[in-house]
């Protein structure tokens, strides 16, 4: 790896962001606003917002950013500019993780905002840490990351790119337990969810809220970043110096 | 000297055998041009020539290394058909980016920036340029960090008659310093500015010459007609 070479994919992304400020207003946006919805939405059932508050903090990121990396990474694709960075000394692993610095920026600073009116505005209160459960929204923001790369080689259009986000993420969020507790599921859904990496990354969340931060709590965190290097070395094989 | 050998070198792509058995050299310090109508495979062999094609058999050295190989990467300067620079930088941006990535000395964006005559859009963004710009803006990445050959898949499409001379004169200038190139192009009347012509038809090559070889071969006065004599004989 060059720290150089890694350094300026980094730099390009986040340039290339600056010029997309709606993008940026949007992602930045849409994740707060639709908190203070839900807290005004159970206005009356405070409960309800308590429960479900940090968990869908910890997933926005996770959308957000599986959306934006297949997309850019399939603009990479489609543009001729990959093609041409897989002829110069530029190795995959510094593309992946220049990409991951510029992302990761970003999500923090989504997390950074959407916490502040979380637990500062709207008094989301959880036992366990807060910077705990900001800190696992990142790391599902890198498991979105790494999703969103492996998909990106699997569409030929932005349209597909964007549709992908329904077909993967969406029963994912339906089955990972914050809708409908695991433990009352059809079995045969239940062993989808067991499958699925966001139930782990749900799980991890609903435990730091709850302060048990158990065995258990390790182990979901552990199958998160498995998770998360599996779907980077999927998405890196993906990368291709040569193509058809 | 030979900068590029290629050895029956086949391409499939799909179904369709794109490059049968195509042997071919490139000299080294020279202006190769190779020339054939769209779909000849002049891009399927180009692609091979920077190690992005994946190949079906054969074989194709580079400056001494197999085609693709590590040591080439900063050795080789690739422009591909489509103008591949990040539309949403500006010219002065996407060069910096591919600089880094190079790791070329400081000062070679803006060379390469004013080499192509873009200094006066340098701060425009890619995406609005006109396409003669936008092509421009793609070749001065291939120019960066001085690589010693330059692989440029119709670099002067839809540019002016006058950024098209300048551009062929660049070409000749870098020859001259010892530098390897080979330029496609679909249009005959630019097979007369190379110094010698690889002809590709339907993934062969008909004809490997100079210019002034291949009028007095065919007979011909242009180098369009001599194509055309040439198809002919290949017919028959």
């Amino acid at each position: 790896m060059r720290r150089g070479a890694t350094l300026a994919v980094a730099i390009r992304v986040l340039s290339q962001l600056r010029r997309d400020p709606r993008t940026i207003a949007l992602i930045i946006g849409v994740p707060w606003l639709l908190e203070t919805l839900l807290e005004q939405l159970f206005a009356g059932r405070s409960e309800v917002f308590q429960h479900v508050g940090a968990p869908l903090l910890g997933t926005f990121p996770l959308v957000t950013m599986f959306l934006v990396t297949s997309i850019t990474m399939l603009r990479e694709r489609l543009s001729g500019t990959l093609e041409r960075l897989m002829t110069l000394p530029l190795g995959k692993l510094d593309l992946l993780a220049g990409y991951g610095i510029a992302f990761a920026l970003l999500a923090a600073l989504q997390i950074a905002v959407v916490s502040a009116v979380t637990f500062g505005l709207l008094g989301l209160h959880t036992a366990g840490p807060q910077w705990l459960v900001a800190a696992l929204a990142v790391a599902n923001a890198v498991l979105g990351c790494a999703l969103g790369l492996f998909v990106s080689a699997f569409a030929q259009t932005e349209f597909q790119a964007v549709q992908f986000m329904p077909a993967f993420v969406l029963p994912q969020i339906l089955l990972c337990g914050l809708f409908v507790a695991r433990d009352s599921m059809a079995t045969w859904l239940r062993w989808i969810s067991d499958a699925l990496p966001l139930t782990y990354a749900y799980e991890a969340l609903a435990r730091a809220a709850a302060d048990t931060l158990d065995g258990r709590f390790a182990a979901d965190v552990g199958v998160v970043s498995g998770c998360v290097l599996l779907s980077l070395a999927l998405g890196a094989a993906t990368l291709r110096r040569r193509t058809p | 000297m030979t900068a590029v050998l290629v050895d029956e070198l086949r391409v499939i792509r799909g179904k369709r055998v794109v490059l049968p058995e195509l042997s071919c050299e490139v000299a080294a310090g020279r202006v190769t041009g190779l020339l054939g109508p769209s779909g000849s495979g002049k891009s399927t062999l180009i692609r091979s020539i920077v190690g992005v094609q994946r190949v079906a058999g054969g074989r194709v050295t580079v400056l001494g290394a197999p085609a693709g190989s590590k040591e080439l990467r900063s050795r080789v300067g690739y422009m591909t058909q489509a103008p591949s620079v990040y539309r949403d930088l500006t010219v002065r941006e996407n060069l910096r980016f591919f600089a880094r990535v190079l790791d070329a000395p400081r000062g070679a964006a803006e060379r390469a920036i004013e080499v192509v005559s873009l200094a006066d859009h340098a701060d425009a963004i890619v995406g609005r340029l006109s396409g003669g710009q936008l092509s421009r803006a793609s070749l001065a990445v291939a120019l960066l960090g001085g690589p010693d050959m330059l692989v440029l898949d119709e670099p002067t499409v839809g540019l002016d008659p006058v950024l098209r001379r300048d551009l062929w004169q660049l070409f000749h200038e870098l020859a001259e310093t010892g530098k390897t190139l080979l330029v496609s192009s679909h249009v005959m009347d630019e097979a007369d500015r190379c110094d010698s012509l690889l002809l590709l038809r339907e993934g062969r090559i008909l004809a490997a010459a100079t210019p002034a070889e291949l009028k007095a071969q065919t007979g011909a006065e242009g180098l369009d007609d001599a194509f055309l004599r040439l198809i002919d004989e290949a017919g028959t």
